[in-house]
């Protein structure tokens, strides 16, 4: 029978289609939406990422990448002394304000690099990037460049009242605030950052071989008392931050209900329709012999057609905007990890098995001597 | 059961007894079917007849077993149907009722070749297996050239020819058919009755026909007048030797 479900469902070839394309929307909604959501809260972690640090040490108080509180800078020796960690470097991390040559201020995310090592320098996209040595060099990310009027290698621009003079453009995908990375030697940054007590923010460190990231994390924590991070934990510290602390996931998650909501109403109504319409013809399969348990799955196998279907089609759909629409250097944050993609799925399944209920009802309570009704 | 009912050896397909059948409840209470007895004999063309509202098609679905009667005895070779459960009745209609409707119930979407398959795929015979009977079904009722066309593709009485051979196809030993020609023009009616003669009736089976079309009736063998729920009379084919009774005279005129 299972083919003359098929046959049943794919003949009445407009309600097929409404089924379909509705299913293929609500899928692609669904995936976009998501998509949208993980790719904003990816993006509050960018500033962790570009700088590809193993360990990260913070103030234990710190609850994302983008607070600021700063340690000591006898901290950094202290991490260093911990045993099983290779080496340690400075890093400061901080907001601040850059004035342009057109008059114009701009806030840029300004990280200050150890002075010897450059380590957290992305790749570079031209200029040198070994040049960060000289006196004023900043390198910019490629990202949001444009806010600071797209400088080249030899431009200047001010930060706290020192110049800063551009040497290079590294490859810098855009974070979630969408300000500007600039880079600069260590030293340097302190002259561009606002004077504070403290200004070192992070410690960021490396275990020596063979030493377990997680026993060097315990060992810091231990040691020192500052907070320490695999990379992995501090992203997830960051985005859990912005997940708890801002309306992103509410909104998006009404924006997902309603696509939930209005799909299940299309596709449930159409399947009652098609139930209806097709009222007589199940009476006539019950009539013959069909037992109710055999149309329950003929009409189950057809949900997870057009389901099957429809999330198919709206998940080619999706991967097509994200690849028209999205991408590193998209304005648009869209970031589709596979289990959006299992999500969209099971939610396109679960309306469609939701709205079977319905027919299904209708079907089991159907008396066969509706046939002999005119 | 008693009152010279003989299911279990062959003398009867089909016996009533007191059956009634009630719709709704307090004032809308409704006798469909008052204190019914009723044989229907194995290798006949039984066909039932009277006024509109009668009780003809309630009692040809009680017979068939796709309504259930509020009270009396339904006995179908040998079963007692009013006895079973749902799951049983279903089963038991699959394998020895075959259905005939006025509308054909032809699913929209089949070919004639798969319509009339369906009993065989509801009994789990493979798909191409089934198809390939229900062609040689269909070749009996002179179709075999419009096997593969769909139901909007075929005129009424084709349609009709479709919907006996899907009947015919599981050999039912019944068949129940409401208003089998009532979408038909004359002609046509008269064709698929003698069709129904001819490949339908056999000794061990019988056929039970709802109708109000007077142009069937020499095709009966027995023809059973109901009113209000019961039957006034069963007449020997008296229409088609002209001792027709008064209440078909009248359902004729």
């Amino acid at each position: 029978m299972w083919r003359i479900a098929i046959k049943m469902l794919m003949g009445d070839r407009s309600k097929y289609f409404t089924l379909v394309s509705s299913l293929v929307v609500v899928s692609f909604l669904f995936l976009q939406q998501g998509s949208i959501f993980c790719g904003l809260i990816l993006r509050t972690a960018r500033p962790v990422e570009v700088v590809g640090a193993p360990i990260w040490v913070s103030d234990p108080q710190l609850r994302s990448v983008d607070e600021s509180k700063p340690l000591l800078d006898t901290d950094l020796q202290r991490v260093r002394s911990v045993p099983g960690v290779k080496w340690a470097v400075p890093l400061l991390l901080q907001l601040v304000s850059a004035h342009l040559p057109d008059g114009n201020f701009q806030t840029v995310r300004l990280y200050g690099l150890d002075n010897d090592t450059f380590f957290g320098r992305p790749k570079m996209i031209s200029g040198n990037g070994q040049l960060l040595v000289q006196d004023q060099a900043v390198v910019i990310g490629r990202a949001e460049s444009e806010k600071l009027n797209n400088p080249k290698p030899g431009q200047v621009f001010e930060m706290n009242d020192n110049q800063a003079r551009v040497v290079g453009i590294a490859d810098v995908p855009r974070d979630f605030f969408s300000y500007p990375f600039v880079y600069a030697s260590y030293d340097r940054a302190l002259q561009y950052a606002p004077q504070q007590r403290k200004q070192l923010n992070f410690v960021l460190a490396a275990p020596a071989d063979g030493v377990p990231m997680s026993e060097v994390t315990r060992r810091i924590r231990a040691t020192t008392g500052l907070a320490a991070y695999t990379e992995q934990e501090f992203r997830w510290l960051t985005m859990g931050y912005y997940l708890k602390n801002t309306g992103i996931p509410i909104s998006i998650g009404i924006s997902l209900l309603m696509v939930f909501l209005v799909g299940m109403s299309i596709v449930g109504q159409t399947f009652y329709q098609f139930a209806l319409q097709n009222e007589r013809y199940f009476g006539a399969l019950k009539a013959m012999g069909t037992s109710s348990a055999t149309l329950t799955k003929m009409i189950l196998l057809q949900a997870l057609l057009v389901g099957l279907v429809g999330s198919g089609a709206g998940a080619g759909l999706g991967g097509i905007f994200g690849l028209i629409a999205g991408g590193q250097d998209s304005k648009i944050a869209f970031a589709t990890p596979w289990l959006m993609v299992v999500v969209s799925f099971v939610a396109v399944i679960a309306i469609c098995l939701l709205s079977a209920l319905i027919s299904i009802r209708k079907v089991v309570k159907l008396e066969p001597a509706v046939v002999f009704r005119g | 059961m008693a009152n010279g009912c003989d299911t279990e050896n062959g003398t009867h397909a089909a016996c009533l007894r007191g059956v009634t059948k009630l719709f709704g409840v307090g004032t809308t209470e409704v006798h469909a079917l008052n204190h019914v007895d009723f044989n229907v004999h194995t290798g006949e063309l039984l066909l039932l007849v009277g006024p509109s509202g009668c009780g003809k098609t309630t009692l040809l679905s009680v017979l068939a077993g796709i309504l259930d009667a509020t009270s009396g005895e339904v006995d179908v070779f040998g079963t007692r149907i009013d006895q079973l459960d749902q799951q049983e009745k279903t089963q038991f209609r699959r394998d020895n009722i075959g259905f005939i409707f006025q509308q054909y119930n032809l699913l929209p979407t089949l070919t004639a070749a798969e319509n009339v398959a369906i009993p065989l795929l509801i009994h789990r015979v493979e798909f191409e297996e089934a198809v390939a009977k229900a062609r040689t079904y269909l070749e009996k009722v002179g179709m075999a050239d419009r096997a593969d066309f769909l139901p909007s593709q075929l005129s009424g009485g084709q349609q009709q020819r479709v919907a006996i051979a899907r009947a015919l196809i599981t050999e039912p030993r019944l068949i129940v058919c409401d208003e089998p020609t009532a979408a038909l023009d004359g002609e046509t009616g008269k064709m698929i009755l003698e069709m129904f003669r001819s490949t339908a009736l056999t000794g061990d089976r019988a056929i039970v026909v709802v109708t109000h079309d007077s142009r069937i009736f020499p095709y009966g063998d027995r023809i059973a007048e109901m009113l209000d729920g019961r039957i006034l009379s069963i007449h020997e084919n008296e229409f088609a030797s002209g001792h027709t009774s008064d209440g078909v005279k009248e359902i004729v005129q």
